[in-house]
């Protein structure tokens, strides 16, 4: 049993309204020292797998089928053992399915 | 759980100590702690009305064409012919709104449509009426934008459209913004459904959502001041899921289609509480619910919370134990939950079980409002502040020298500027029955041509709006309701409909303050008054007392919700001109009373002066020549006069249809000062075109109804022309009037 | 009547679907049917309409999960079989998460839903939807939707151009591109799209409100009538 994250971001070439308009309202607020300010989505849930491979393989795939749309969205997702110790992580951006920092 | 129950904690609940002992007396011990919550919701002003109910009780609420009196079933209900029945109702979410605006506001929409739905009716049309802060605060730009973002998001999402109602700004609501959601639904009248819990041995079922510890005591926290302690109690509010609403209404109507519903109703404040202890005294029934069998979001939520909780998007159903499987199969259907918790009982106590025990026992006429719920007459004291804003002297104010900037500064002034940008957030045509669109006519209309039976039937459609101007309310609380009546169904009468029934929503101060009591004992005359002389009897609504912080009351806001009915709906008439060469005319008398005028506010910056009055012979009169005039078709638009008086009304005439705007040229008559002529709001006037040839049939017609009238003029050119006194091209008017909104609040565009 | 049945798609939170029901039944006076998301059939429907509203709340990504409807197994192979498909608003949004359509819809660039008349300028005729139309020819009709800037990558955007398949721009009323004529940020003010085969569009406005004079516009009435005429 696992627990993943999932971070759904607007890909950086596509503009992020809901960002920018964030922007320009911390600079009213006076924090001029802020920028470059994008949003996203969290997802968590459970992960009902007792290895890491299939436990990163669902998600994978979870994520390149319905959570991210891969024409405007990318990911990043981290996999938490029982313990709350981080076991994965991994992104769109690396191809998705490539399992980069299993410990 | 057993926490210790004394005088103290029944105060920490909002109770008095005269109701805590009542409470001990009816059940001849100290009640448990899920009893004295119980108690403390369904006493609370909020549930219970006991501060308001003596003064509601006064107002009209039978006429012939009402199915349910007011206060009988979740909404009024009035008959409109053709196997037809309208339900609609008005309600405040002012409190949860000040708040959370995103979530009170969505909240709000949400529960008024659940009061049409549980009816029986399927929710036709939604209207929204706002008032906010000085829109220069930044508090209030916040407000505002996430009160308008929650009405879009949940009535958009439900698929209700959303056709009118009002915004207002005023520095009195800085604090305090007012959010009233009124719904319009349409029921057959063998579908009607009752909110009474009968038939001993039948079933209670909880359908839609899970019940969470969300807004648990949301009812006495609406019964109380917005102070600084209210921010910390941000965890009452609510969160709306406006398609879980959506599923609930397909599978409520499916239900009470199917004959399967013996009674029904909503949970909003109060939740369980609230509905098993209305519904079984409504039945004079008793009720016997285990709490164990409740689906909830978590576990380990208790009596008190459970019976507490305001989770939206809940349906308390009593049913035949035949017919179990069968509604299960449609909530199944439509995958919301759908649990028996308990039964009908002929004992008239609502007994309450958790985890094997029995929590609450108690009477449940002893909780409803109009049963054993308290009663109280407050004192009344006539507020100062009126003779003397009565008193100011508004003769010897200085005459403007430029009035081309003064119908320009009007026509700025958030109050009378479009709001497209506001109602085009919202999905107004959704359902494609919207016959007038926001921002075309004096008031929405929605054709009933998919629901009636009889050709004619088909041709009719209702008509809609909402109105309040509460500055005249606060100058003169009688009058300024009279006028709140009289102005909703001349609106209603501009597009050609007439006038059938109100709801309101009475927005006042803190009521244990004699001069709030005074203003509100006073509205309610008015709107007896006015709703007596036109005959439209007033079908529910809701109170909203509090609406004030240390700092300041809301001005006095008894919004009144007027619905109509029109007998073609395509002959409804809108408030812009359309034909160059159409003639131009006032109807109604020319009156000198500034008093509460939207000039005198922005203009002088003064609040004060006589209100207009109403003469009722008149309005009525009024109203039957243009019901007449628009079947006839003798009219090409009309549009009353309101605020910024007739210059006003003019030049919106003018630039209302922006894709055909069309300019004026008027000659008029001042008899009065020139400001008072151009701006004054009074006399019940209405602005007319007509096409020359029609002209001596629409004179012949104003003359039998004795009506005065004088032609001011002709549509033509691209300029408002008003004598030698104001010349401002249209497109000028057009950039002002519809750039004022998006102006002020348009957060930075991304491009 | 005529030949040719309608089949309008009900997802749980779909608020169109009505809309679109009468606009083909009692407007156009055709056989209509409403088809429940569940069902693994299309009973036989000529033209699918997938109606406007917010499918499963919308609440991941407008569309994304009503594309896993049991339905959409049909209606995906129905499209590439040759079957008409209308997607409206949410459908258009359907359309491009089964990859019916190339694309996306994001969130409209002011961040706010709007709804209003905006005025369409016809950019194709060669499509069933379109053949009643005159290339350039402007119709008004209205708008409602929170996330309705389309987007597309370069080599999609100029695969739409080269095979023709972008069939309405939003306008002025007097049929010039605008950036003020664009209610949502949508690249090339692009309304509406069509497959590469033609057998499939999707628009952001809604033709099926804009049926008959007496609700403001029968401006879209022409591509719904053009649809089921091609149908005979």
């Amino acid at each position: 049993m696992y627990k993943a994250r999932i971070e759904v971001t607007l890909k950086k070439k596509i503009l992020d309204p809901q960002g920018k308009a964030i922007e320009s309202s911390l600079r009213n607020l006076g924090f001029l020292k802020l920028g470059g300010v994008r949003t996203g989505k969290n997802i968590d849930m459970s992960v009902n797998e007792s290895n890491i491979d299939a436990a990163i393989a669902l998600v994978t795939s979870a994520c390149a089928k319905l959570l991210a749309n891969p024409v405007t969205e990318d990911y990043e997702c981290e996999i938490f053992d029982e313990a709350g110790k981080q076991v994965a992580q991994f992104s769109s951006a690396q191809g998705g399915a490539s399992k980069v920092a299993a410990k | 759980m057993s926490i210790e129950v004394n005088l103290k904690t029944a105060q920490e609940m909002g109770l008095t100590a005269d109701e805590f002992e009542e409470i001990k007396k009816i059940l001849g011990r100290v009640p448990t702690y899920t009893e004295l919550g119980v108690y403390s919701v369904m006493w609370s002003e909020h549930a219970s009305y006991k501060n308001s109910i003596l003064q509601l009780k006064r107002l009209p609420r039978s006429g012939k064409n009402l199915l349910v009196s007011a206060g009988e079933e979740n909404a009024g209900l009035v008959d409109i012919g053709d196997g037809l029945a309208v339900a609609f109702k008005i309600e405040s979410h002012n409190h949860p709104s000040a708040v959370e605006p995103y979530q009170g506001a969505a909240t709000g929409v949400g529960g008024i449509l659940r009061d049409i739905f549980t009816m029986g009716a399927r929710p036709v049309a939604a209207l929204d009426s706002l008032r906010f802060g000085n829109p220069e605060g930044p508090r209030v730009k916040y407000l505002f934008e996430n009160v308008v973002k929650g009405i879009a998001d949940y009535g958009n999402a439900f698929g209700v459209p959303t056709v009118a109602g009002e915004v207002y700004f005023d520095e009195c609501y800085d604090e305090n913004p007012l959010v009233n959601a009124m719904a319009v639904g349409i029921v057959r009248h063998n579908r009607v459904a009752k909110a009474a819990s009968i038939g001993v041995g039948n079933l209670v079922m909880i359908v839609g959502s899970s019940t969470g510890r969300d807004g648990i005591h949301g009812a006495t926290f609406a019964s109380e001041d917005i102070s600084e302690a209210s921010e910390a109690k941000r965890p009452s509010v609510q969160v709306g899921d406006p398609f879980t609403e959506k599923l609930l209404l397909e599978a409520t109507l499916e239900a009470i289609d199917a004959g399967l519903v013996v009674g029904i109703q909503d949970m909003g404040a109060a939740g369980i509480a609230c509905s098993t202890s209305e519904m079984s005294a409504k039945g004079s029934t008793g009720m016997d619910v285990n709490l164990d069998l409740v689906p909830l979001r978590e576990s380990d939520m208790s009596a008190y919370e459970i019976m507490l909780s305001e989770s939206q998007e809940r349906m308390l159903v009593v049913v035949k134990p035949s017919d179990e499987e069968a509604i299960k199969k449609i909530f199944t259907k439509w995958d919301l939950n759908a649990e028996v918790v308990g039964k009908v009982t002929d004992d008239g106590i609502l007994r309450i079980r958790r985890f094997g025990r029995i929590e609450a026992e108690v009477p449940s006429k002893t909780l409803a409002l109009g049963e054993g719920a308290p009663v109280y007459v407050r004192e009344s004291k006539r507020p100062e502040y009126l003779d003397k804003l009565a008193g100011i002297d508004i003769a010897s104010l200085p005459e403007p020298s430029d009035y081309n900037d003064v119908l320009k500064r009007l026509l700025s002034s958030p109050n009378i500027a479009a709001k497209n940008y506001v109602f085009e957030q919202y999905d107004y045509m959704v359902g494609t029955n919207t016959v007038v669109l926001p921002g075309q006519g004096d008031a929405a209309v929605i054709r009933l041509e998919r629901w009636a039976a009889s050709s004619k039937g088909k041709k009719r459609g209702l008509v809609m709006k909402t109105d309040c101007n509460s500055r005249y309310v606060y100058l003169e609380p009688m009058a300024g309701a009279e006028h709140a009546v009289v102005e909703a169904a001349r609106n209603i009468a501009c597009v050609g409909g007439k006038p059938l029934a109100i709801t309101n929503c009475l927005n006042f101060g803190n009521p244990y303050k004699p001069e709030v009591y005074y203003q509100f004992e006073r509205a309610i005359e008015g709107i007896t008054k006015a709703c007596t002389e036109l005959e439209t009897p007033v079908t529910g609504g809701n109170v909203s007392f509090y609406n004030e912080s240390p700092n300041r009351t809301v001005y006095p806001t008894p919004v009144i919700g007027m619905l109509g009915l029109i007998e073609d709906s395509a002959k409804s008439l809108r408030a812009n001109f359309t034909r160059e060469n159409d003639l131009i005319a006032v109807i109604g008398p020319e009156r000198p009373e500034m008093g509460g005028s939207e000039y005198l506010k922005v203009v002088h910056d003064t609040v004060g002066g006589v209100v207009p009055k109403v003469d009722y012979a008149y309005e009525k009169s009024l109203h039957a020549f243009l019901q007449e005039a628009a079947m006839n078709g003798l009219l090409h638009s009309a549009h009353d006069v309101s605020e910024g008086g007739i210059a006003v009304t003019l030049a919106e005439c003018c630039i209302l249809d922006r894709d055909a705007k069309l300019g004026a040229k008027i000659a008029m008559d001042f008899s009065m000062r020139r400001d008072w002529t151009l701006f004054a709001e009074g006399g019940g006037r209405v602005v007319v075109s007509y096409h020359p040839d029609r002209s001596e049939e629409v004179h012949a017609l104003l003359k039998a109804y004795h009506l005065p009238v004088e032609i001011l003029g002709v549509v033509s050119g691209d300029a408002l022309q008003i004598n030698d006194t104001i010349a401002v091209k249209v497109e000028e008017l057009e950039g002002i009037y519809f750039g004022l909104l998006p102006g002020k609040f348009r957060i930075t565009a991304a491009v | 009547m005529t030949t040719g049945k309608v089949g309008v798609v009900v997802f749980p939170g779909s608020n169109c679907d009505m809309d679109a029901y009468n606009a083909f039944g009692s407007v156009l006076n055709r056989r209509v049917e409403l088809l429940w998301h569940k069902e693994t059939s299309l009973d036989g429907v000529d033209l699918v309409v997938l109606p406007g509203g917010f499918s499963y709340g919308d609440y991941l990504r407008s569309g994304a999960i009503a594309r896993f409807s049991p339905i959409m197994n049909e209606v995906v192979s129905f499209a590439r079989k040759g079957g008409l498909v209308i997607g409206i608003c949410n459908g258009f949004q359907v359309l491009v998460e089964a990859g019916l359509l190339p694309g996306a819809l994001l969130r409209n660039s002011n961040l706010k839903f709007v709804c209003k008349q905006v005025y369409l300028r016809t950019e194709t005729t060669s499509t069933p939807f379109t053949s009643g139309l005159k290339k350039g020819e402007v119709i008004k009709v209205p708008i409602a939707h929170g996330d309705g800037n389309y987007y597309a990558d370069d080599n999609t955007i100029k695969g739409l151009q080269d095979n023709d398949q972008i069939v309405f721009k939003y306008a002025t009323a007097a049929g010039e591109i605008t950036a003020e004529s664009n209610p949502n940020g949508s690249m090339l003010n692009i309304a509406g799209i069509v497959s590469r085969e033609r057998n499939v569009i999707g628009m952001m406005p809604h033709p099926e409100r804009a049926a008959e004079k007496l609700l403001g516009s029968d401006g879209g009435l022409v591509v719904l009538k053009s649809a089921v005429e091609s149908l005979n």
